[in-house]
Formats: C-alpha cells, structure tokens, sequence
C-alpha cells in the first residue's frame, strides 16, 4: 500500500548564500533553496528546523525580513553539534530546511498603537523581523522602542544595523552587563531601562524575547508600567524534535510550543509559569 | 447506535473463522489477539485457533496473569499490554531517507509498506483510544500520513465486553463496554447456560458485505436481549471508578497538592504506563546514518515523558524530578487533554494500573486529589 | 534659589510622590550642580557628604583597576539617584561616579540631611523608605547582571 510518510518531517535542501560572523559564537546564515524558487511566505516570531546531514535538526527562528522572498535568514549560535556545524557551513554548501512553523508576533493586529520590544542576548534575533515589518510600514505605528540586553558588548548583535533602525524613528536603546573601554552607553540589566522610557500604556504592546528568567523580570517591569497581560508577549522556548505537534515534546502546560507557541501572550502563560518544573 | 440495527445476526461460536477467511480474501493482514509469554497481545492471526481460546486475564495494580476458563470463550478476557496505536502509529516509522551528494544532499519520504489491517478484537475502551488519537494525528495544523492512510484503510470489528477487569473504569470514563459507533462489525460473544453464539451488528457498509459471507441466521429478540446481558455483566463488574466532573479545573487547581510528593516516592518513573496507554502519542526523532556517512534515515520512536531528556533544553531539564514528570502525564492525561482535543486522553481500559510496576491507580490519585482539593505543600 | 530647587525636585522621578512640606524641607539641603563630560562627581575613598539626583546625563558608577583602568558597575540616569555613603559611618565613596555625558544634578549635603531626618524623624523615616526601595532595585538589577544570563549554557 502506497502512502506518503509526514510531508512536514521530510527536510528540503537549501543552498547558504552567505555566512556572516556576528561575534565569536554567532552567525547570520541566508540560505536559498536549490532550484531557485521562492522561499515559502512565513511571518515574524517563525521558525525553521535547520538540518545538518547526518547530524540532526534543531529549531531557529527566522531573522530576516519577512518582505524577501529571495532567500531565508537565520542568526545561529553555537552551542552544540548540529549548532556548530551550521555556523561553520561556507557558501555554497547545503543545510536541509524544514517549515516554517509557529505562531508569530501579531504586530499587524496591533497597529495604532506603540510598541515596546525587549531583546536579551540572542532574543534580538527572533524580533528583527518585527522591526523589518515595523520600519515598512512605520506610519501604522506610534512610538516604537527596542530596548536590547546583551552580556558585553562585543556580542551585541545588528550593532551596525541600528543607526538604520533609529533613522526610522525606532528609540533604541542598548546595555550590557559588563562594559568593555570604550562603551558609552548604559551598563546595567535590560529591566532597568523600562521605568525610564516613555510610554503610553493604555495603547502599548511589549514582545519580550530572551532567557526565561529575564522575561519574567521585564514582564514584571512592564506590568508595572501598566502593560496589561494581554498586550504582553513572549517566545517561549522548549524541547523541539518534530515542529508539528506530534512529539509532544514542546508542551508547556496545554501549549505545543512548535504549533500554539513560541509566540504566546502573557496571560495565556501566565498560570503556568507560576509552577515549577512544569 | 447501530447502523442497520434490525439486521442484527446471531453466528456459531467458529465463526471467526469465517471472518477471518473474507477478510484475507479481501487482502486485509488480519491483527487479532493471540497468547504469547504469558500474555493476550495483538499480532498478525491466520486462523481462528490463534485466538486466546479458553483463556481469560486476571488483572490489578500490579498484576497481569492468564488463567484458564472453563469454557471455550474466543474472547474471554479484558484488554493485554498493546493497544492498537502498535499499528496505527508505530513504534518506529521511517520519516525521510537522505543521501549525500557532491553538492549537498537529497532527501525523500519513503512509502509506507504495511496493511490494510483488519483488528480484529476491538474494546469499546480501544475504540474510543483510535478516537482519542484521531484528533492528534488528523485534526491539527498537521496530518500524519502514515496514520491517515493506515486508519483509513483499516477494517475494525469490534467485540463488545462480557466480563471486566478489576482494573477497568469504561463506565466511569463513558467509553464502554458497549462500542457505539465508528466499527465496520460489532461482535458479542453470548457464553451462557451452555449457550456459545456470537451476536454480530454491521457498523458499515463494508461491514455489512463481509458479514454476508459469516454463516448467521437473523437475531432474536432473545438474541439482542443476551447479548444485552454480556455487556450488562460488564458494567456490573467494573474494578474501578473515576469522578470526572470538574476534573480538569480541579487538576488545573492542584499543581501544588502534597499528594503529588506521595505518589512521586512511589513512581518509578519507569514508563510502562505510557508504551501501554492506548492515547499517549509522545515520540522522538532520531537521525541514523550508515558506516559510510553517505546515507542517513530520520525515524520516530515512540517515547515517553518519564524520561529525563523529553524536557530537555539549554544544558538542563524542565521535568527534572520523578513528581513533576508523573504530574506531567497524569494532569496531561486528564486536563490539559482537553484543553488541547476536547476530549480527555483517558478512556479506562485500566492497563496503567495492570501494568504499573508499583500499582500506581489512576483512580486513586484523583479520589486523593478531590479529596485534598486546593491543599499546598509541595 | 530653594523655590528652584523645589520645583525641580517636583519634576524627579524619587521626589515626585513625596509630599510637599518633606520636599521643601529636603530642598533646603539641595544645590544644582553640573559635570562635563568624563568628569568625575565621586572618587573612591574621599569623604562622602553628598548625594545627587540626576536630572539630565548618564553617570557611570565605576571602580578603578589598576591594571584594566575603569571597571564600569552600572549606569545611572535622570530620574535615578546616586550615593550612599554619606548615610552611615565612614562616609567614604566605595566607587567612582563618573559623567559620561553633560551631567546637571541636584547635590544634596549629606550632614544637613542627616540632621533634618534626625530633627524630624517622620521625614527621616519617609525618606529612608524610599532610599530603601532605590537600593533594593539596585540590588535586584545587580543580581541580575550576575547571573550571566545571556551567557552560554554548560554542556
């Protein structure tokens, strides 16, 4: 009997366009696929399984811009096997794509209003493309400030792209937890910049990306600012192998992360965060 | 309930011989119950003697042994260690074969190669577990092939429940004994007063057909009234019971319940209960590659959320200890099923209280809980 | 010249929801004072007798390596507050506070507000509670940044 295993396990190869260095464990990989077609349509806070032969898949979200079509990028960090091997793939060689997958950020259901994005470490990542489809369409949109958290500041990433994002009318604004000679700008954890930017919290909507312990913090900082939960979300990461909601996994409470998340908003999580080891 | 209920047919005690003839006719591989090591398990029957003939199961916490009955029942026990998920969703599939090449790599899905299955023997309780796992595989923003077409293609006869195990709670779960709808043929096995007959109700049109060729005469009243009585006598014998009213809310409420620490000393995280649990669909995806490196193949096993690496991430564990991953199946199992499938996961076939090595009950942990409702502590 | 400063202090995020006889009588204390960029507003060991609330620029609190030169804790801004040495014996700086842009501060005599919170000690104890809440979120902000939480997880 003939049947067709799970199209959405079977990896398809793309080709890397270029693989740029962002800091010394970090790359920003394109990647197109082999026969020249368009890459399938996917929107901000997806992800991709990216898939090294022999060695596995692991789930990255998409950092580019949701407006090209041409190729796929993904910023990777080396952390382990299939990781490594991806950010030392060269030009030309071949990385199996899978997706996309998830939910994304609703930044188009949020216009009219101002927007707060919150970046720790590689989380920066994951909102680009929110900053891409803000910067294309900025008159939809009111105040709109990126608040980044990074370690040190040579692993800051996109560093070069943010005069680009603040000619845009983004407030952005960056610290670090240890300073390096030379930084001028502010040292100290991510959530000590939200009681100091302007917001209007009746009409604002906050992404937060980045470890689960700095979330938890901003969301807090945001809340008091008097963000509601419901105009609060967040990219939740957990234990990926199929995407598509069969392993189970991605489960955090009721939530497959793989097809209700990683994007998920506060209230959502909220009950479930509050337990632990859950 | 029946599809063509007036034509209900009354068959001799062999007569899945018969079925088991029209169905090989037909090219179905026949899936039936069969004893092996000490155990009724579903695997590939040829003929009518591969049944458990005369055999029945005594089940409880802990405890699984075949017994000899004093007659020769065709179907005379309650449920083994299998369930059918065995063939709808196997325990290894072939995902995708991949093969180097010089400018990088190619990838195909392999088609699957088994069935069409004909199961033979279906509880109500199973029926409802392929139910249950319907809305996993077919109804979300994905669909596994391999499920679909094998689904699809499969012949169900069920056969209804005379006699329950001390571990069975269909009743309380409203998944049996009795099967409803959604089988190709409904058998009931009417053993009394030295009466040994098979009731036989079509479910389909495909049922129908096959039940053309089984040798019956048309029931009775007396006929549907004895069958009546099977089923009857196992609702009377059900082991164990479970209050489902406002189960999810109070499992969503009781996280923090001490009870989770009592049962966590006894759990040995060993997870029987979820390779013999009917609904549980977790499964992993491992890629293997050839000595020479040049051919790789992606399969997905089953697993289980007792082990230390489902909830693995960033160099660390979410679940790291045995409470908060009993905790995971059973309120996934019971609440959290529903909010994901509108359905609970659980339809009391009792098999995680048989086969749990320590005798850990389902039922008891959640009368524990009601009984405890809102208490802290762990 | 203390009108100024009061209404100045109205405007501060630490003074703003503090009531106004408390805020005037603080006032009294206060002077406006500024910093050119690279300016230090603190040197580690000297005595402490001020502390300043920001109101325009970004202050680093630093400490002196010997080897790597200027070691960067935290930055501060308007609206925040800066120093507590002069609260308790030997009121010595602990860091470098230094402007990393144009700074233009309110400084407050450390020995004139001890002794007004010892005068008054309801406004002491006003006073002190909301000093208390500026340290326990540098702790927490101090915590944080400890934790390396960007850093790579161990394998």
């Amino acid at each position: 009997m003939e049947a067709p295993l799970i199209e959405p396990m079977l990896t398809a190869p793309f080709r890397v366009r270029k693989n740029r260095k962002e800091t010394a464990d970090t790359r920003t990989l394109e990647l197109a696929s082999t026969n020249g077609e368009d890459v399938k349509a996917w929107r901000p806070g997806q992800f991709m399984m990216l898939y090294v032969f022999g060695a596995g898949e692991i789930p990255i979200s998409i950092s580019g811009d949701p407006a090209r079509r041409d190729n796929i990028t993904h910023t990777v960090r080396a952390v382990g096997d299939v990781s490594r091997a991806i950010c030392q793939a060269k030009p030309g060689s071949a990385i199996g794509v899978r997706g996309p997958f998830g939910s994304a950020w609703p930044i188009d259901q949020f216009e009219e209003h101002e927007v707060v994005l919150v970046a720790g470490g590689i989380g920066l990542a994951p909102l680009r493309p929110v900053l891409y489809r803000i910067m294309a369409n900025r008159g939809r949109y009111g105040r709109v400030c990126l608040l980044v958290g990074a370690r040190t500041p040579d692993i800051l990433l996109y560093r070069s792209e943010m005069y680009r994002w603040r000619k845009r009318d983004i407030d952005v604004r960056v610290t670090v937890d240890a300073a390096a000679p030379g930084w001028q700008d502010s040292v100290g954890p991510v959530t000590a910049l939200i009681p100091r930017i302007e917001l209007d919290s009746s009409r604002a909507v906050a992404f937060v990306v980045g470890p689960e312990i700095m979330m938890h913090f901003v969301v807090q900082a945001l809340v008091q600012r008097g963000v509601p939960p419901d105009r609060l979300f967040v990219s939740m990461e957990r234990n990926m192998k199929c995407a598509v909601g069969f392993c189970g996994h991605c489960q955090l409470g009721p939530a497959f992360i793989c097809k209700d998340g990683p994007v998920l908003s506060y209230s959502q999580l909220e009950p479930w965060l509050a337990i632990r080891n859950v | 309930m029946l599809v063509f209920p007036h034509m209900a047919r009354v068959a001799a005690k062999d007569c899945v011989h018969f079925l088991l003839n029209a169905l090989q006719r037909r090219g179905y591989t026949c899936i039936g119950p069969t004893v092996r090591e000490g155990a009724i398990v579903y695997e590939e029957i040829r003929s009518e003697q591969d049944l458990p003939i005369g055999y029945t199961d005594e089940q409880d916490g802990g405890t699984y042994r075949l017994q000899k009955r004093n007659d020769e029942a065709r179907f005379g026990y309650t449920v083994g260690p299998q369930s059918w998920k065995r063939y709808l969703f196997p325990p290894s599939t072939l995902l995708m074969k991949a093969q180097r090449t010089p400018d990088g790599f190619i990838a195909t899905a392999p088609a699957d190669q088994a069935g069409p299955y004909a199961f033979i023997g279906v509880r109500a309780c199973d029926l409802n577990a392929i139910a249950v796992q319907d809305r996993t595989f077919l109804n979300g923003p994905y669909v596994d092939p391999t499920y679909k077409a094998r689904r699809e293609a499969a012949f169900i006869v069920v056969v209804n429940c005379g006699q329950a195990g001390r571990t069975c709670f269909c009743v309380s779960m409203n998944t049996g004994p009795l099967a409803k709808t959604g089988y190709d043929l409904a058998f009931t096995e009417i053993l009394e007063d030295g009466r040994h007959e098979f009731l036989i109700e079509a479910g389909s049109e495909r049922g129908e057909e096959v039940a053309g060729e089984l040798h019956t005469r048309l029931a009775t009243d007396n006929d549907n009234i004895a069958a009546h009585r099977m089923v009857e006598r196992a609702v009377a014998q059900m082991g164990r019971t479970m209050e489902t009213s406002g189960i999810k809310d109070l499992l969503y409420r009781n996280m923090e319940n001490p009870r989770w620490d009592n049962v966590a000393a006894r759990c040995l995280s060993c997870a029987n209960c979820t390779m013999v649990c009917p609904t549980c669909f977790c499964s992993t995806v491992e890629e293997v590659t050839d000595l020479t490196g040049d051919h790789t193949e992606r399969w997905r096993r089953w697993d289980s959320c007792f082990t230390a690496a489902h909830s693995y991430i960033h160099g660390g564990t979410v679940r790291p200890t045995t409470l908060s991953r009993y905790r995971q199946w059973m309120t996934h199992k019971l609440a959290t099923w529903i909010d994901q499938f509108q359905t609970s996961g659980c339809v009391g076939c009792g098999r995680c209280i048989t086969w749990c090595p320590v005798g850990i009950d389902i039922t008891e942990e959640v009368r524990a809980i009601r009984e405890t409702d809102g208490a802290k502590g762990h | 010249m203390q009108k100024d400063i009061d209404a100045l202090l109205a405007e501060h995020q630490f003074f703003k929801e503090m009531g106004d006889a408390y805020r005037t009588l603080i006032a009294g204390c206060g002077k406006n004072v500024s910093f050119d960029t690279g300016q230090l507003l603190a040197k580690t060991d000297d005595p402490a007798n001020e502390f300043f609330a920001i109101r325009h620029g970004r202050v680093s609190i630093e400490l002196h390596s010997p080897e790597r030169g200027p070691l960067i804790l935290q930055t501060v801004e308007a609206g925040d507050i800066l120093g507590w040495s002069w609260l308790f014996p030997p009121y010595r700086w602990t860091f470098d506070l230094r402007a990393i842009e144009q700074v233009r501060a309110i400084s407050f005599d450390g020995e004139c507000l001890r002794g007004k919170c010892e005068r008054d000690p309801a406004m002491g104890y006003d006073f002190m509670k909301r000093f208390a809440q500026v340290f326990m979120k540098r702790l927490q902000a101090a915590r944080l940044q400890l934790l390396d939480l960007y850093g790579s997880a161990p394998h």
